[in-house]
């Protein structure tokens, strides 16, 4: 009875996100393997010997490939300092007010979260184009970190809010200067607040193709782009499955370095917990 | 506590306005009575009222509306399973299969989905594609917010039932839905606003034939940018707004859960 309800229970979201999301995940790594159709799109199966690594040979031949997802990091790591220093102060600010008041304070951040991802999109093409801006990296880096940001506040306040004001208190009759109490007891303890909000910003940058098409000029597209582009406009669907698989690379070396990162610096930070 | 230094009071006013300024100059230049967003003219509901006579971003609204309540109902129900597994039995790969659809870039899951749609069940992309994605990302938000309130309550109340004879449903009936019924309702309407929010996910899997709000909007600003567009962005995001209100309302401690 007991292990029936158990499966009962387990069972449809499994056997769901297994048919519709494992699955779907595992089919890319083969389609990446297979070449592309007559008319786009995948040729027909014949058999695990027509498996090849053409999509993969020819990412490696062109130089232009590497140079776009080299870009996509850099980019990604300027939305994440960005954000950072956009964040800190706000989060540090909402962290050090009033218990009462920080619910509130936090609702604000979460707010403009709430409008279309699209709409955020169009609010710069609206401020961007009269100013002469838009189709510029300068117009995808706003829009990036603008559409980021609050992964990054959230996450930092978090941290910063379970700072214990006696660290820097003792530090202060010690004799630091405000300016050597931030550097030297809050900015080490927050961290891992910091690492959390940055996997939280540079995976989803790098997966980006609305932004910089919707922003930038030719010259800014990222991965995402790339992905978009083979799998709807040029229906090469091995290279951008291909595409995928790198993408999906990158990602799990970041999460998996992210978490690395967050577990080591908490080492250092039983003080504030 | 210290009082906080007036710089970073004025740091900190000035990320609140980074984040509402570009939303406040598309709320006001929805009611402007010119069809360049260059200046303001003068006040205006016109381009409100085009929109009510608009065809496609009508049939476009409709069907955002009835994938996001049909959607997130499934949702709702497939995630409060998940949530409540990985309350009780722990299975170590439950919340892979879980989190994962939620933590990784979204066009990774559009791709995938529109490979295996089109590849393997030879699906013609529409509205059935487009609610089985949006089911799918969205279980894993229900599942951590069902999962959060079952961890905040007290288990010797489920035992206690155990002891007084109830079988498993009559525990599940009269004890665990009601007091995760608050959850329920929250993550239903977290799965709404999700659903109806969602572009990029939608966008590989919809083909051409349907049309949602999000999509609409998407080709209206690829062309050109026009007040209509501030109108239909403004009423969704009053209606997200709402939603999310609502939500974090019923379930005060989603605003944390969400972080």
């Amino acid at each position: 009875m007991g292990s029936q309800v158990k499966w009962a229970v387990i069972l449809p979201p499994s056997l769901f996100l297994v048919a519709f999301f494992l699955l779907p995940s595992l089919i890319v790594v083969l389609a990446s393997l297979r070449e592309t159709g007559e008319f786009g799109g995948l040729a027909p199966f014949a058999g695990a010997a027509s498996l090849t690594i053409e999509a993969y040979r020819f990412l490696g031949g062109d130089l232009i490939y590497a140079e776009i997802l080299l870009r996509s990091f850099l980019v990604a790591a300027l939305t994440t300092v960005l954000c950072i220093l956009l964040a800190y102060p706000l989060a540090w600010l909402i962290a050090r007010s009033p218990k009462q008041r920080r619910d509130l304070l936090v609702l604000l951040v979460i707010l403009p979260f709430a409008s279309n991802f699209l709409v955020r999109i169009y609010a710069w093409i609206m401020i961007l184009g009269p100013a002469g801006l838009l189709y510029t990296p300068f117009a995808v880096i706003a829009g990036l970190v603008y559409v980021h940001l609050p992964f990054m506040i959230l996450p930092l306040y978090t941290n910063l809010e379970k700072h214990d004001p006696a660290l820097l208190e003792a530090a202060q009759d010690l004799g630091a200067n405000a300016w050597t109490r931030f550097w030297r007891v809050t900015f080490p303890l927050s961290l891992p607040g910091i690492f959390s909000g940055a996997a939280l910003v540079f995976i989803p940058v790098l997966g980006m193709f609305a932004v910089p098409e919707l922003l930038g000029g030719t010259g800014d597209i990222l991965i995402g782009n790339l992905i978009k582009e083979q799998f709807l406009d040029n229906r090469d669907w091995p290279l951008g499955s291909a595409l995928s698989i790198v993408l999906t690379v990158c990602v799990l070396f970041l999460a998996a370095l992210a978490a690395w990162a967050a577990k080591r610096g908490l080492h250092g930070t039983e003080a504030i917990s | 506590m210290s009082r906080l230094p007036t710089w970073l009071w004025a740091a900190a006013l000035a990320v609140y306005a980074f984040l509402y300024i570009p939303l406040a100059v598309v709320v006001l230049f929805s009611f402007n009575d010119s069809m360049l967003n260059a200046e303001w003219v003068g006040f205006t509901t016109g381009w409100y009222v085009k929109l009510l006579h608009d065809a496609d971003m009508l049939r476009a609204a409709g069907n955002s509306v009835l994938i996001a309540l049909v959607s997130s109902s499934v949702a709702t129900l497939l995630g409060a399973m998940a949530g409540l597994a990985m309350h009780r039995y722990r299975p170590r790969w439950l919340p892979f299969l879980v989190l994962t659809p939620v933590a990784m870039p979204e066009i990774l899951l559009g791709v995938s989905l529109l490979l295996f749609f089109r590849q393997v069940l030879d699906l013609t992309l529409g509205l059935v594609s487009i609610l089985i994605a949006h089911v799918s990302f969205s279980i894993g938000f229900i599942a951590v917010i069902v999962r959060a309130r079952l961890a905040g309550m007290d288990e010797s109340i489920f035992e206690a039932a155990r002891d007084l004879g109830a079988t498993p449903w009559a525990t599940f009936r009269r004890i665990t839905l009601p007091l995760i019924l608050p959850a329920l309702l929250a993550g239903f309407l977290m799965a709404f606003t999700l659903s109806i929010d969602d572009f990029v996910i939608t966008f590989f899997v919809a083909g051409v034939g349907v049309n949602t709000l999000p999509l609409q909007i998407y080709s209206m600003i690829k062309v050109a940018v026009t007040p209509e567009v501030n109108a239909v962005s403004t009423l969704l995001m009053a209606l997200t707004l709402t939603l999310i209100i609502l939500a974090s309302r019923i379930a005060p401690d989603l605003l944390r859960t969400r972080a």
